[in-house]
């Protein structure tokens, strides 16, 4: 059994958009993106103490591998960087196809993702990675089980649960509800730097440059601004008086 | 120039957030439907009150249960035929899917989390915990959007009956590989936190899960839903369906009643876009109170039976 995790390498803390490029500031201090520590916990879960192989797989600056070393040092056994300076400004479309050259080579039976990367809160990019690899996908999952080979997922919806089955090889991408990510040990850590690392350029996924980055992209930012602000904002204290007052109030919204 | 909206049902429904994103693409040129199911023929014809001038309806046993990769096939070959520049989703689990999926087929560009778009398609996207507002644009069609729960109202735009067009069922293998074997649905009361004009919503302040009865009564008092914060629902007070935040729900109601919730940036991303905030809490110093327009600072369970009580009064007088 082989599995790919895919994670992405975000800035830490409140981010910021550079208004020259309107592009994320990765110039800083970043981390591995908090949902994919799920999938990459469930993926070491699936493993087990089987033979299998868990492999974290990751577009992004340089300083990506930091976030690869990390899920090396929870467990995973293998790395692979895709970097490269013509990569930058990669949407969805440009993102999904070098992500999807960069699995089809690895032929994993199954690829995980996280809910979502905390910096943009995208929370598509599975679907666009099955559908170039042309395999099943199944998002929001709360519980994943393998059995020979089939996985079934318990998907979280709008509505409860769906229970879904779907022959592997396959693409899910797991609700962070799913477990509790470990910590990495000291082992780990120090095992981390001796596990096999591999940095890809654009040419090795066998995508033109015409389809990557800013050039690839189909969507672009064209200019950033400030969210209306709120009106003005109103404070009261104590509890008797307080049910007439927001009756008061609700009542000059006309909302009640 | 003409544009596609994705019409998602549920128990013989079709859902207010895609009616709504109807309404929108019809208030800003022609605009068609696609509605894709089981038995979903019937339903085709309301979609011509939100403005649409043609629905195609794709209607299979084999396209019943809710499930994406199939339904990226049908459109896609809708959009191939009709030649439409623009297709638009109201986000959900299954419409995001289906978004990014069509997105890869038809190598199109995707915006997503979008509270709005103009006429000459610039999105309007919250970005960074909703601290900056970008404007996002398509650089070729067709144009893939995915809109954000209660962006728009779903008004009637009083169209007639729509041309109802079959479309074609021709499925790829690996849409076909996933089956839905069992389904938990949890029993909704009153309407859906997406679909509310109203949302009363819990926190940990709240105190137990029984409390959460406070919430109820205040939200069956304003005709409204009941949500709930992360925290609780992971502690198993309240159903995941409710969860409001980074990882459940956002919503955008017309009025938004935070009991006991502290307010963190992962619950603030999730409701801050509701046009009325009230906020009880008795912690002076919540971040809640920073983007209320009614700070209370005081106990729930003080304030809240008596304030349910005078709603209560107020609709009978």
């Amino acid at each position: 059994m082989k599995i790919a995790v895919c994670v992405k390498h975000v800035p830490e803390g409140h981010g910021r958009i550079d208004p020259a490029s309107k592009r994320l500031d990765r110039s800083g201090e970043g981390a591995l993106n908090h949902f994919d520590a799920n999938a990459v916990e469930e993926a070491l879960r699936i493993k087990g103490d089987g033979d299998g192989e868990v492999v974290v797989v990751s577009m992004g600056p340089e300083k990506a591998a930091d976030s690869l070393r990390k899920a090396l040092a929870m467990g995973a056994d293998r790395a692979v960087l895709v970097s490269d300076a013509a990569l930058a400004g990669s949407d969805l479309v440009a993102t999904s196809k070098v992500l999807a050259g960069a699995l089809a080579s690895e032929e994993a039976d199954l690829v995980l993702f996280g809910q979502q990367a905390s910096d943009a809160d995208g929370a598509v990019l599975w679907a666009a990675v099955a559908e170039r690899l042309r395999r099943p996908v199944v998002s929001q999952a709360a519980e994943v089980t393998v059995t020979g080979d089939t996985v079934r997922v318990k998907r979280q919806t709008e509505f409860g649960y769906d229970v879904i089955e779907t022959r592997l090889p396959a693409v899910v991408a797991v609700s962070d509800a799913i477990n509790e990510p470990r910590y990495p040990s000291l082992k780990g850590i120090m095992g981390a730097k001796k596990k096999p690392f591999e940095t890809l350029t654009l040419a090795d996924t066998g995508v033109d440059a015409a389809d990557a980055g800013e050039a690839g992209s189909k969507t672009e930012v064209l200019a950033l601004g400030s969210p209306p602000a709120r009106g003005d904002s109103r404070k009261i204290e104590g509890d008797a008086n307080a049910p007439q007052a927001i009756v008061d109030f609700l009542a000059e919204k006309r909302l009640v | 120039m003409s544009t596609l909206v994705f019409l998602e049902h549920h128990g013989g429904e079709l859902q207010k957030g895609s009616l709504g994103v109807l309404a929108k693409a019809a208030s800003l040129g022609d605009a068609d439907a696609v509605l894709v199911g089981g038995g979903v023929s019937a339903l085709a014809t309301e979609a011509g009150t939100y403005g649409a001038k043609t629905v195609h309806v794709a209607d299979d046993a084999s396209l019943d249960p809710p499930l994406p990769q199939a339904r990226v096939d049908v459109i896609a070959k809708v959009v191939a035929d009709g030649g439409y520049d623009t297709v638009l989703f109201a986000n959900s689990v299954l419409a995001a899917d289906i978004a990014a999926g069509l997105a890869a087929r038809l190598d199109a560009g995707l915006n997503w989390d979008l509270v709005d778009i103009t006429s000459d398609f610039v999105g309007k996207r919250p970005a960074l915990q909703d601290s900056v507002l970008v404007d996002v644009g398509w650089k070729s069609t067709p144009r893939l959007g995915l809109f954000r729960a209660g962006s728009f109202d779903a008004a009637p735009a009083g169209g007639g009956a729509p041309q109802v067009v079959l479309a074609a069922v021709e499925l790829e293998e690996h849409s076909r590989a996933a089956t839905i074997v069992d389904q938990q649905l949890e029993e909704a009361s009153g309407p859906s936190i997406e679909d509310a004009d109203v949302i009363v919503a819990g926190g940990r302040g709240l105190g137990a899960p029984e409390n959460f009865t406070l919430a109820e009564e205040l939200a069956r008092a304003l005709g409204g839903a009941v949500g709930a914060t992360r925290a609780v629902v992971d502690a198993g007070w309240y159903p995941y369906s409710a969860q409001i935040g980074q990882t459940g729900k956002t919503v955008s109601p017309k009025l938004y009643v935070a009991l006991g919730i502290s307010g963190a940036i992962q619950h603030k991303v999730g409701m801050q876009s509701s046009s009325v905030i009230v906020a009880i809490n008795k912690d002076a110093n919540a971040p809640i109170f920073e983007f209320s327009d009614l700070g209370v600072v005081g106990d729930v369970h003080e304030i809240v039976p008596k304030l349910t009580e005078l709603v209560n009064q107020r609709k009978s007088s």
